[in-house]
C-alpha cells in the first residue's frame, strides 16, 4: 500500500466530515435564529390583539388554539428541508424520469411508445429472466422463512440459544458478494481425476456420483443461486419469528398445556396463528429483497448460463449495453412487481388494527 | 418491540407444568434428540461454508488449489501469505485490497452520518411539529420505501455527469468528477436512498416519546430546537445506533450503488466491487479469493457480533431495506 494514494481519499473524508459538520451544525444554528424571529411577531400579534381591546379578544376567533397546538409549518418546513430536497432529487424525480425513460429508445431521444415493454415479453431470453425471477420470488420466501421458523422453535428456550442463534443470523452480516465468494467455493469443480476441492463435488463423488459443473447447467444453477440467498435470509427470518413467537403471552401457552396438547399441535394451533402478523411480514419483505437481487447472479455466474434475474438484466442493459430504454423498462417492470406485495401487507396490517 | 419473556414465568411454567404422565415423557424423550439433531443439523448446513472458507484462506495456494479444505485437519499447513499478497501484492493482478478497504471506510463513514442526522430531524419535525400536512409528507415518505432503487439509477447518474436542463436553460451544471471526488456522488446516493427507511425507523421511536415530557418542556418555554437537542437526542440514541448499524451494513455490503456511482477504478471504488472483479476474472485464484471475502466481511462481523442487540433491534422495528 503506497500512502501517497491514500491521501487524497483521506483529504476527502475530512471534507465530507466537515461538509456534514457545516451543514448539520449551520441547520440547527439556523433553526434557533428562526424561533426567535417567530416569537416576536407572535408578541406583536398579541400586542395587536390586546390593543383591540376586550371585545375583539372575545369575538370568535376560530384560529385562536393553545401554544403547543399552534401550526409551525415554517418552522416545520426547516427540520424537513434536507430530507425533502435529497428525497426529491435522488428518488421522486428520478423515478418519474425513468417512467419517461422506459417509452423512449436506447439513447433516450425517440419516443417509441410500448416497444421496450413488449421487447421485454417477445423476446425468449428476456422471458427467460422473467421466468427465472418468478422462481427467486416463490422459492426464497418460502424457504428462508421455512427454514427460520422451524429454527426459531427449536431452540427456543434451549441451552445454547444465543449463540445458535448468532450461527444462523452470521450471514446476514456478510455481503452478498462475500456470501456468493463463499459458495462459489463449495461448488467449485476440477475433473474427476483430481481430488475435489469443493465441499459439494466432494459429496457428490463420495456417493458415487460424476463431479459437476454446478453452475454450468440450467436450470440447476439457478436453485443453487437461490440457495444462497436462502442461506442470507433465514437468519433475518429466524430472528423475527422467534422474537415474535417469545410474545406470545406466557398464559395462553400455559392454558394449552393444561389442556393436554402435545408439540405438535401446540406448534399448528398455538404457535402459528399467534405469529401470523410477524409471518406476513417478514414473507413480504423477504420477497421484496428477492425481487431485486443483483449481486449474487453478478458475482457467482453474471447472468450467464441461463441464471439472470430481472434486477441484473436492468443493470446490463442501461449501464453496460447503453440501452437505457430497455433498461428503464425493466426497473419500472420490478416496480410494478412489488406494489401489489406491498398492498398486500398493508391491508394485512390495517385489518390486524381492526380486529 | 417485543419483548422476551421474563425469565421469572419461563420458571414458573417448568414448574406448573402438570404431572408428566409415562406416555408423555416417552414421547417428549422422543421428540427432543429430533429436535435437538434436527437444529445441530441447520446450525451446520449453514456455518460450514463459512468456516471452509476461513480455513482455506490461511493455507498454502498449492495446497488450497489441489486437496479440500477439509485435509487440513489431518495434513494442517497455514500461512498468512494469502493475506500479505491480497492486501498488499504489487502486481496488477493480485488483490490490492487495502486501497480499497480505504475506499470502503471513506465511502461508508459520511453515508452513515448524512442520513442520520437529517432523518432525526425530519423524524422529530413529523412526530411533534403542528404543521398542516405533516400526515400526508410522514405517509408520502413512507410509501417512497417501496420503490425499487433501481428506478432512481439513471436518471441520478444523468443528474450528476450532465446537470439539469429543462427547455434548454440550464439549471444546474454538471459535476463533472474526477476520481476522488467521485466518493461525494456515492455518499449523495446512499444518503438519498437511506432516508425514507430512517425517518421511519426514527419516527416509530420519537413518536413514542412521552408526551408529558415535550408539553412540559414547551410550558417551559423551550423552543423546538431546543426540544431536540437537548432532551430527544440523548433519548433515541439506541435508535440511532440501531439504525446507524444497519446502514453501515447496508452500505458496506453494497455493490449496486457502488458499481454505478464509484466508478470502478481504484481511487473510489469498495471493496466490494474489487471482489466482484477477482470473482470474475480470476476465478480459480483461490487463494486471493478466499482471503479477500475474508477482509471484506471482518469489519460488518466485528460490527454485527460486538452490536448484535441492536442490530436485532433494528430488525424488528420493522425497517428492512432492500
Amino acid at each position: 500500500m503506497d500512502f501517497a494514494d491514500e491521501t487524497p481519499k483521506l483529504l476527502m473524508l475530512l471534507y465530507g466530515l466537515a461538509a456534514f459538520a457545516v451543514v448539520v451544525g449551520g441547520l440547527l444554528v439556523l433553526l434557533d435564529v428562526v424561533p426567535n424571529w417567530f416569537a416576536r411577531r407572535r408578541e406583536a400579534a398579541l400586542v395587536a390583539a390586546s390593543a383591540g381591546g376586550p371585545a375583539a379578544a372575545a369575538g370568535p376567533r376560530p384560529r385562536r388554539r393553545s401554544v403547543a397546538n399552534r401550526p409551525e409549518g415554517a418552522l416545520a418546513l426547516f427540520f424537513l428541508l434536507p430530507t425533502l430536497a435529497l428525497l426529491a432529487i435522488g428518488l421522486v424525480v428520478p423515478a418519474v424520469r425513468t417512467t419517461v425513460l422506459s417509452f423512449m429508445d436506447g439513447g433516450s431521444e425517440n419516443w417509441v411508445g410500448l416497444v421496450n415493454y413488449r421487447w421485454m415479453f417477445a423476446q425468449d431470453e428476456i422471458f427467460g429472466i422473467l421466468t427465472n425471477t418468478l422462481i427467486w420470488v416463490v422459492l426464497v420466501p418460502l424457504v428462508a422463512t421455512t427454514i427460520g421458523l422451524v429454527y426459531a422453535v427449536l431452540v427456543d428456550r434451549a441451552r445454547f440459544e444465543s449463540v445458535a442463534k448468532a450461527l444462523i443470523f452470521m450471514p446476514m452480516a456478510i455481503s452478498f458478494v462475500g456470501a456468493s465468494i463463499i459458495w462459489k467455493f463449495v461448488y467449485a469443480y476440477r475433473s474427476g481425476e483430481y481430488d475435489q476441492i469443493g465441499l459439494l463435488n466432494q459429496v457428490w463423488v463420495m456417493v458415487g456420483g460424476e463431479p459437476r459443473q454446478w453452475l454450468n447447467d440450467p436450470p440447476l444453477n439457478t436453485l443453487l443461486l437461490i440457495v444462497i440467498m436462502i442461506w442470507i435470509q433465514a437468519g433475518f427470518a429466524m430472528v423475527v419469528l422467534s422474537a415474535a413467537i417469545k410474545a406470545i403471552p406466557g398464559d395462553v401457552v400455559e392454558a394449552a398445556r393444561l389442556d393436554g396438547v402435545n408439540p405438535w399441535q401446540m406448534f399448528w394451533q398455538i404457535t402459528l396463528p399467534s405469529i401470523r402478523p410477524a409471518l406476513i411480514v417478514v414473507v413480504v419483505t423477504v420477497s421484496i429483497a428477492t425481487l431485486k437481487v443483483f449481486d449474487i447472479v453478478r458475482t457467482t455466474t453474471n447472468g450467464n448460463f441461463d441464471t439472470g434475474v430481472i434486477a441484473n438484466e436492468m443493470y446490463n442493459q442501461a449501464f453496460r449495453f447503453g440501452q437505457t430504454g430497455q433498461g428503464s423498462a425493466l426497473a419500472v417492470f420490478l416496480f410494478v412487481l412489488v406494489i401489489p406485495i406491498v398492498i398486500y401487507q398493508v391491508r394485512n396490517l390495517r385489518k390486524q388494527r381492526e380486529v | 418491540m417485543t419483548t422476551t419473556t421474563p425469565p421469572a414465568l419461563a420458571g414458573t411454567q417448568s414448574v406448573a407444568t402438570p404431572p408428566v404422565t409415562r406416555a408423555g415423557r416417552v414421547r417428549r424423550r422422543l421428540n427432543n434428540p429430533y429436535a435437538t439433531a434436527a437444529s445441530i443439523l441447520i446450525a451446520v448446513l449453514w456455518t460450514v461454508p463459512t468456516f471452509g472458507l476461513f480455513v482455506s484462506s490461511f493455507r498454502p495456494e498449492d495446497e488450497i488449489k489441489t486437496t479440500g479444505w477439509w485435509t487440513a485437519f489431518t495434513n494442517p499447513q497455514f500461512t498468512l501469505d494469502n493475506y500479505q499478497e491480497v492486501l498488499f501484492g504489487r502486481s496488477a493482478s493480485s488483490g490490492q485490497l487495502a486501497g480499497y478497504f480505504v475506499n470502503s471506510l471513506v465511502i461508508t463513514i459520511p453515508s452513515v452520518l448524512f442520513p442520520l442526522a437529517f432523518a432525526a430531524l425530519a423524524a422529530y419535525a413529523l412526530a411533534w411539529i403542528n404543521f398542516r400536512g405533516r400526515d400526508w409528507i410522514y405517509i408520502g415518505i413512507f410509501a417512497l420505501q417501496i420503490v425499487p432503487l433501481q428506478m432512481a439509477l439513471v436518471p441520478l447518474l444523468s443528474f450528476f455527469s450532465e446537470g439539469v436542463s429543462l427547455g434548454g436553460v440550464e439549471l444546474m451544471p454538471a459535476w463533472n468528477l474526477d476520481d476522488e471526488e467521485k466518493f461525494v456522488q456515492v455518499w449523495f446516493a446512499h444518503t438519498c436512498f437511506a432516508l425514507p427507511v430512517a425517518v421511519f425507523l426514527l419516527h416509530n421511536f420519537i413518536s413514542q416519546l412521552p408526551k408529558d415530557l415535550m408539553e412540559a418542556a414547551r410550558v417551559d418555554g423551550a423552543t423546538h430546537p431546543k426540544i431536540f437537542r437537548s432532551i430527544v437526542l440523548p433519548l433515541i440514541v439506541p435508535a440511532l445506533a440501531a439504525f446507524g448499524i444497519f446502514q453501515f451494513l447496508w452500505v458496506w455490503n453494497d455493490l449496486l450503488v457502488a458499481l454505478i456511482f464509484a466508478g470502478g477504478g481504484s481511487e473510489t471504488a469498495p471493496l466490494t466491487v474489487r471482489l466482484a472483479e477477482l470473482a470474475g476474472t480470476r476465478a480459480n485464484e483461490w487463494q486471493r479469493l478466499t482471503s479477500g471475502a475474508f477482509i471484506s466481511i471482518v469489519v460488518p462481523l466485528i460490527v454485527f457480533l460486538s452490536l448484535q442487540r441492536f442490530f436485532v433491534r433494528g430488525l424488528l422495528a420493522g425497517g428492512v431495506k432492500g
